[in-house]
């Protein structure tokens, strides 16, 4: 999967992307899966779960540490990456196109530009 | 990089995971002078050295060979774990970098009333190399390590100021070399040439545990008794004779019935156990065990711990994991030797 859509960002590192008119793709960010090492685990969300904003959303473990992710937006999951079930390395090899997390149905786009763009992101990081 | 106790040390060079599997399948080289060695000559550095720790240096037969030993104090509990070696005019210790400060007090008080000098060596570093290549790895290194490869473990040799042992902190075939900090560069780089892979601490932590190798500070500190963390066999009981430092305690200790012990525990469940969290046996609620370490095992991808539990009759028991009830199952605290799994399950 590749996207050249803009990526926007949470300050606790999730990223999300609108591939489609009003899905978003969700996962973690490349500082993030640097801050975490080598990932071990991961708990995705069920199909059909209703997520909100900011709210827990799946688990990743890596050799270092557990670390809630939370997601971007409201919405319903609608997929999820279940690859990264056997091969959670996948994320950190590519955690901005492959090792993508889940995607949510959304009903509001307009949101979408309350989340910080990567430069925002960036600057939160070097803090 | 962390500050590592004022040492300035790498967390991973890359995939912590990647620095494991090259030490299990090749070799790998890790720069360990954060560690405190420490020499000890004098006409009584024998009889001191046998009063100060738990196992017999008496027990050295060669000049050079090394064993794991406790430092105990008065309670019996640990103070810590040291290799001890013996050297030419005297002894060699090789101590924790985070016990340093605890343990020159100790050992100074008590070495006053022996003719003993000790001498901190920080004009020495040390670089250990474990994997089944390591001997291939430092075959044109201008000094004896190739020798080593006839040698037992634990057994050393020492020529032009370079001393090498047997021995490492992996399950794997190895050595460790204390050299002049002024040629660590040369055997480092060297190593490096002839295919050795840098291992940062994150991969050392994963290989001792699945070695079941203790950590001073996570299976045991100066409240734990050796024989509730797997030490009872380097206590060295031959001469009875001898006195040591914690020895009437230790006596006391094995005759109580509340000893736990430590033991090795393995989950299939996705949630890796780690240190502090609590563990109780079948058919108990409430938790008396605790994960000393615990963490993802490379080798065996699973979740893999030390655990100190209660002596009881149970093959498994529940680690509570964030509030979840992981079940995993009890054995030998020892996982990985040589690639090899050796963890035997309780029957």
């Amino acid at each position: 999967m590749s996207s050249d859509n803009e990526v926007r960002y949470l300050s606790s590192h999730e990223w999300g992307r609108i591939d489609e008119d009003g899905i978003l793709t969700v996962g973690i960010s490349e500082h993030a899966q640097d801050l975490l090492g080598d990932i071990v685990f991961v708990e995705l969300p069920d199909i059909g779960d209703m997520l909100e904003a900011e709210g827990e959303s799946a688990i990743v473990e890596s050799v270092k540490a557990a670390s809630d992710v939370y997601s971007p937006l409201t919405g319903e999951v609608i997929e999820i990456n279940e690859k990264l079930i056997d091969e959670p390395e996948i994320i950190n090899n590519s955690p901005l196109e492959d090792g993508w997390f889940f995607k949510i149905k959304i009903d509001d786009d307009l949101q979408f530009k309350d989340l910080l763009t990567e430069e925002e992101y960036n600057d939160t990081c070097e803090d | 990089m962390v500050d590592f106790h004022g040492w300035d040390m790498p967390i991973n060079y890359g995939s912590q995971i990647e620095e494991h599997h090259a030490v299990r399948e090749g070799c790998g080289i890790f720069d360990v002078s954060h560690m405190t060695i420490l020499d000890f000559e004098g006409s009584e550095s024998e009889i001191f050295i046998r009063k100060l720790i738990a196992n017999d240096v008496r027990k050295l037969l060669e000049n050079y060979s090394g064993l794991y030993s406790a430092m105990l104090n008065d309670k019996g509990y640990v103070i810590d774990d040291l290799i001890a070696y013996r050297m030419d005019k005297g002894f060699r210790l090789v101590v924790n970098c985070a016990t340093r400060g605890e343990d020159l007090k100790w050992i100074s008080a008590r070495a006053k009333e022996y003719d003993v000098n000790m001498l901190e060596r920080d004009d020495l570093s040390m670089v250990a190399i474990q994997g089944p290549q390591s001997p291939n790895v430092l075959k044109n290194f201008p000094a004896p390590i190739d020798f080593l490869k006839e040698k037992k473990r634990q057994q050393g040799i020492f020529q032009d100021d370079i001393f090498a042992a047997k021995t490492g902190y992996t399950g794997e075939l190895g050595f460790e070399v204390i050299l002049p900090n002024e040629k660590a560069i040369d055997l480092w780089n060297i190593a490096i040439s002839e295919g050795a892979k840098p291992i940062g601490l994150a991969a050392r932590d994963t290989l001792r545990l699945e070695a079941g190798m203790n950590l001073y500070g996570f299976e045991m500190d100066e409240t734990i008794s050796p024989f509730e963390c797997n030490m009872g066999w380097t206590v060295c009981w031959q001469d009875d004779q001898r006195d040591f430092f914690g020895k009437e305690s230790l006596i006391k200790q094995k005759e109580s019935n509340d000893l736990k012990e430590l033991v090795g525990i393995i989950t299939d469940e996705k949630a890796i156990l780690r240190q502090g969290q609590k563990i109780h046996l079948e058919k108990e609620n409430h938790a008396r065990g605790v994960v000393t370490s615990g963490s993802y095992s490379p080798s065996l991808k699973k979740p893999i711990a030390l655990a100190r539990l209660p002596k009881s009759e149970s093959t498994s028991c529940f680690a509570d994991i964030r509030g979840k009830r992981v079940k995993a199952i009890i054995g030998t605290p020892k996982f990985i030797k040589e690639g090899k799994l050796i963890f035997k399950e309780k029957v």
